[in-house]
């Protein structure tokens, strides 16, 4: 998670992530955040996250994403 | 007259009073709406003296938006939009440069827009405005009294010196611009745009003008839709959109993820794009995708109102760049060689423009307009412009233009221009800096 947490303050040091739960809905994610997030997650965890897990329920929160990780990872 | 931008719209108003011409999805307006609520704006800025001056609209980026648009030009006036995804220090410089007497917001906005140093600038309302008794004597006689090359807009873009410039573009350049466009990319009354660009950059002419030419219909997506590539398909397909034109980082943002194994566009018949190379595979997967689609690679300036190069992909690409091609009808490219003649064949040199679709410079700002905007170097005979783009390019063996690189520090991200230099001047603004240097990866 911790690792999770860092990718995503470099991406917008200003956001709380631990609580925020409105990464896209409230469009603080934008497209290119999302396709820099899937490439690092890709470097870090070695997970691919294809299209059909993009999806506003899975990038609203630190916590969803991770637990998406962590789906794909046990899918592998 | 003829040339005026909103002779479509008077034309097309009383052909097809209740077809949809802009819509959010799920907020949309008629053309007859359109024309009424812009002559409710025009009336105002009669009723208010304001005359021959730039407007500010800082809307939310919606179909009304776009009927502020045509308004401030119905009252004789030319439009800057503003937007909330701009920092505040942007507007504040680009309201600095033009000095508007009036501010147009709506309710996302009003708030924000009350913060800034505007002097006895007035700040109203869309809402509020469009209740306007329209006086269709005055705005006729403004209409009368107008000719082709009064401004429509102002455009801002990135500035090497932290200060943005704001490109002036004129009902004829922009008339000349859409006729070519439309012809280019077959639109027809039956087209239906799926629009991507923001409001506030010129990339948005291609859908919003011949909507009014045509008679037909623009969905302005979502931008939220471009971050979940499932979604922005689906919208396509809901919406029965045939007709984009994006820029490339938008289209590998679907094609990249594998959402053509989920769903694929039904619809789309004509896929222009530009602002920046289209990687090949990429490029690839849309082909496969929707393989009856037509492709056209499409290159230009702001300074020169909008696209002035296209390429109609007609043969399979592997390694080779997709070319920019050749100019619309009535402009010229000119390579320039550094020497400043004309580049010998096959030599790579600078890319000028020369022709009606110049933009009348850069507002309030004689000196970056003369550095940009210079005599044609082939001939001293008479006073004659062509703008310098700063691009280097080259003809390849097929006699196609092909886009080489950058003559300085200007960059493409995510389709926008962006000079570098803008961000070193802001970094070096941050209390503790003393120095910094802006690379791109």
């Amino acid at each position: 998670m911790e690792e999770l947490l860092n990718i995503l303050r470099e991406l917008h040091p200003e956001v709380d992530f631990e609580t925020e739960e409105h990464l896209i809905d409230g469009m603080i994610l934008d497209s290119f955040d999302i396709v820099s997030l899937i490439a690092s997650i890709h470097e870090e965890f070695g997970v691919t996250i294809n299209a059909g897990k993009i999806l506003p329920q899975n990038f609203n929160s630190a916590k969803a994403l991770y637990a998406l990780i962590q789906e794909i990872e046990e899918e592998d | 007259m003829q040339n005026h931008i909103l002779s479509d719209l008077y034309r097309i108003v009383k052909e097809k009073p209740d077809k949809t011409a802009y819509s959010d999805g799920e907020n949309s307006l008629t053309f007859r709406e359109v024309y009424q609520q812009s002559h409710s704006i025009g009336s105002y800025l009669y009723k208010q003296g304001i005359y021959k001056k730039p407007i500010v609209i800082f809307m939310k980026k919606s179909p009304q938006e776009i009927a502020a648009f045509f308004g401030t030009v119905a009252g004789g006036c030319f439009y800057v939009p503003v937007d909330e995804e701009m920092p505040c220090e942007r507007i504040q410089r680009i309201l600095d440069n033009v000095r508007t007497p009036l501010i147009i917001c709506d309710e996302a906005t009003a708030e924000k827009a009350a913060v800034f140093q505007v002097g006895n600038c007035i700040i109203k309302q869309y809402n509020e405005l469009i209740q306007t008794e329209r006086n269709e004597e005055a705005l006729k006689d403004i209409y009368d009294r107008a000719i082709d090359t009064d401004p429509v807009y102002i455009v801002f873009t990135s500035g090497s010196t932290g200060i943005p410039k704001g490109v002036v573009a004129c009902h004829r350049s922009v008339r000349d611009y859409i006729e070519q466009l439309s012809e280019i990319l077959e639109f027809d009354e039956n087209t239906v745009f799926g629009n991507q660009a923001p409001l506030y950059f010129d990339a948005c002419l291609k859908e919003i003008y011949p909507t009014l030419k045509f008679g037909a219909t623009t969905y302005l997506i979502p931008k939220q839709c471009f971050s979940i590539p499932v979604s922005l398909v689906e919208y396509l397909n809901t919406y029965k959109i045939n007709t984009i034109c994006w820029v490339v980082s938008a289209l590998t943002m679907v094609s990249a993820f594998g959402t053509f194994e989920i769903v694929k566009p039904q619809f789309l018949r004509t896929i222009a794009f530009g602002s920046e190379v289209f990687p090949i595979k990429q490029f690839q997967l849309w082909k496969e995708a929707v393989p009856d689609a037509i492709f056209t690679n499409l290159y230009g300036p702001t300074e020169c109102t909008g696209m002035c190069c296209y390429y109609r992909v007609d043969r399979e690409f592997d390694e080779e760049v997709i070319p920019i091609g050749r100019p619309f009808p009535n402009r010229e490219i000119i390579l320039l060689s550094e020497d400043g003649g004309e580049t010998l064949p096959g030599q790579q040199g600078e890319i000028c423009v020369r022709g009606t679709a110049l933009t009348l410079g850069y507002y309030n700002d004689r000196e970056r307009t003369d550095l940009a905007f210079v005599q044609n170097p082939l001939q001293s005979a008479y006073p004659e412009l062509i703008y310098r783009t700063g691009d280097i390019g080259r003809y390849n063996q097929r006699g196609e233009l092909c886009f080489v690189s950058r003559r300085d520090y200007q960059i493409k991200h995510m389709g926008h221009r962006i000079e570098l230099g803008e961000i070193e001047v802001n970094v070096n603004a941050v209390p503790g800096i003393k120095i910094s240097a802006c690379v791109y990866d």
